[in-house]
């Protein structure tokens, strides 16, 4: 590799040649959508949950470098975490695993931790309104 | 790997002709051209000689060309130095909305020193239409901007009828012809254009080093102030090696430049066929056939600039986006936001610029190369499968 994109880690450009876990869960329990293309990423995040455990994680993408490679980097962290130890991932924890980011691209890893926050948020959701419905 | 540079809108590399010009001006007559003596006496020769060979590159008269530090010195010398010397004539100045940042800032901060500034819009093409000009011109009006072609689209301005709008109003008229000098010909007078910016590393001439044009009469007030150099026009002991090489890179685009362009135009034209053919949902940016015998610009749908140039990059091929993810401001080009293209198409975008060094050869490695990195892009986009 040239090396005139040094401003890129090994590993973003690991992340970024070979993306982990790109596309999307049949019937997943949790889907996170955000960014918007006025600011050129947007990402979406698949979660799949087994008895309180992220058991798959996919994503797709529409991004620079670092948001592909942030993207593959927060489903890898994620897989056989419990939704509480999920929520603790911060955009810092997906940073770091890449061992760094440039400091403009810091808001991909931002965009990251939200995609997966409000996957989160949505498989929640979702069970709340399942076991409201089966208790009653 | 075989590198294949295709970003000579961004810059070009010295020629080894241009080198071999400079080289003896750097340590052997590497006198200053204000001293009296042999060595000043080269330098001073030198810096003369090349100042007759821009000129004429552009028909102008050598007395016109004040060598300046590159392009943006000498857009910011423009609007100022007019801007300054216009100030009991009045404080208006119309330009348009896709010129280079070395115009635009040059105007946001002359705005905020109370000077009026009109910022014409273009076409889907990125044509400024005349008549808008003409329309704009008020009576504190003291300068037209207008680039004679576009750095990100290539499309090429209709600069002699704007110079027509400009001179009939008796307003000054400036052109940025940063990327048409030495690639297509420019004249001063077919233009009827009163000041006009050229840059040395964008005809295969060094970095540092570029030109103002202004026609014989033109009052402007000088940006740097100093000795008397440059007709005491712009103080500074003189770029002597860079304003050789400019010199010499101008000559050489001078004789190489009409079947340059014709074989560029040929290579241009295959890309964008190409890529028309073996990728969908692509749109050509820029006028079709008034635009820059060298520029090929193109939105892919679905997917982000900076992944395709850092994917390009991996195969060897340099190229450049207007995507806000290749800058540090995170906005998409303001020029493809003026051709009216999306957000998501600004940030879609691929620019390849030709030159001399590139062969056919390397119009079909991109063609060979970049459908299968789209192909992988948009397999990974969620923009894809929603139109799906």
């Amino acid at each position: 590799m040239p090396d005139t994109w040094s401003q890129y880690s090994k590993k973003v450009m690991d992340h970024f040649k070979n993306p982990r876990n790109v596309g999307e869960i049949e019937n997943p329990d949790g889907v996170g959508h955000v960014g918007n293309p006025v600011c050129g990423d947007i990402m979406e995040l698949y979660i799949k949950v087994k008895d309180g455990i992220i058991v798959d994680a996919k994503f797709k993408t529409f991004g620079c470098g670092a948001a592909i490679a942030t993207s593959s980097m927060v489903t890898e962290i994620v897989k056989g975490k419990s939704i509480k130890e999920a929520l603790r991932i911060s955009n810092k924890t997906v940073a770091e695993a890449l061992d760094g980011l440039p400091a403009i691209k810091m808001h991909c890893s931002v965009l990251a931790e939200e995609a997966l926050k409000s996957a989160i948020e949505n498989y929640l959701n979702k069970s709340s309104k399942k076991s409201s419905r089966q208790s009653r | 790997m075989r590198r294949i540079y295709l970003d000579h809108a961004a810059t070009t590399p010295v020629r080894p002709e241009v080198v071999n010009a400079m080289l003896p001006y750097f340590a052997d007559s590497f006198g200053n051209p204000s001293s009296l003596y042999s060595y000043g006496q080269e330098a001073r020769g030198a810096v003369a000689e090349a100042r007759i060979k821009v000129a004429e590159l552009i028909g102008a008269r050598s007395e016109e060309i004040i060598f300046t530090s590159g392009g943006t010195e000498a857009d910011n010398f423009a609007l100022k130095g007019i801007a300054y010397a216009s100030e009991h004539k009045g404080n208006h100045i119309i330009t348009t909305s896709i010129e280079h940042h070395a115009v635009l800032e040059t105007c946001k901060f002359l705005e905020k020193r109370g000077l009026k500034m009109t910022y014409l819009p273009v076409d889907k093409y990125g044509l400024v239409d005349p008549d808008d000009v003409k329309k704009a011109i008020t009576d504190k009006t003291i300068l037209i901007s207008v680039m004679h072609a576009n750095n990100e689209v290539g499309t090429i301005e209709p600069v002699e009828e704007i110079g027509r709008v400009a001179r009939e109003a008796g307003i000054y008229f400036h052109s940025d012809a940063v990327q048409t000098t030495g690639h297509i010909p420019v004249s001063v007078d077919g233009v009827r254009v009163d000041l006009l910016s050229i840059s040395g590393h964008k005809l295969y001439g060094p970095k540092g080093v570029g030109a103002l044009y202004v026609r014989k009469g033109t009052r402007l007030v000088p940006l740097m102030h100093g000795g008397e150099h440059e007709n005491r026009r712009r103080a500074g002991t003189e770029n002597v090696p860079g304003i050789v090489g400019l010199g010499k890179a101008a000559e050489l685009a001078g004789q190489e430049m009409g079947k340059e362009k014709v074989r560029l135009a040929y290579l241009r034209d295959k890309l964008i066929k190409g890529l028309e053919k073996k990728i969908d949902h692509i749109r050509l940016n820029g006028h079709p056939t008034k635009r820059l015998p060298n520029n090929v610009n193109i939105s892919v749908d679905f997917v982000e600039g900076e992944s395709m140039i850092l994917n390009l990059d991996l195969e060897g091929i340099c190229a450049s986006t207007g995507s806000a993810c290749s800058s540090a401001s995170l906005e998409p080009s303001h020029v493809l936001l003026a051709l009216g293209l999306s957000p998501e198409q600004a940030h879609g975008s691929l620019r390849f610029t030709l030159g001399r060094e590139n062969s056919e050869e390397d119009v079909e490695r991109v063609l060979d190369v970049l459908p299968g990195i789209v192909a992988k892009l948009r397999a990974m986009s969620p923009l894809f499968k929603t139109r799906k």
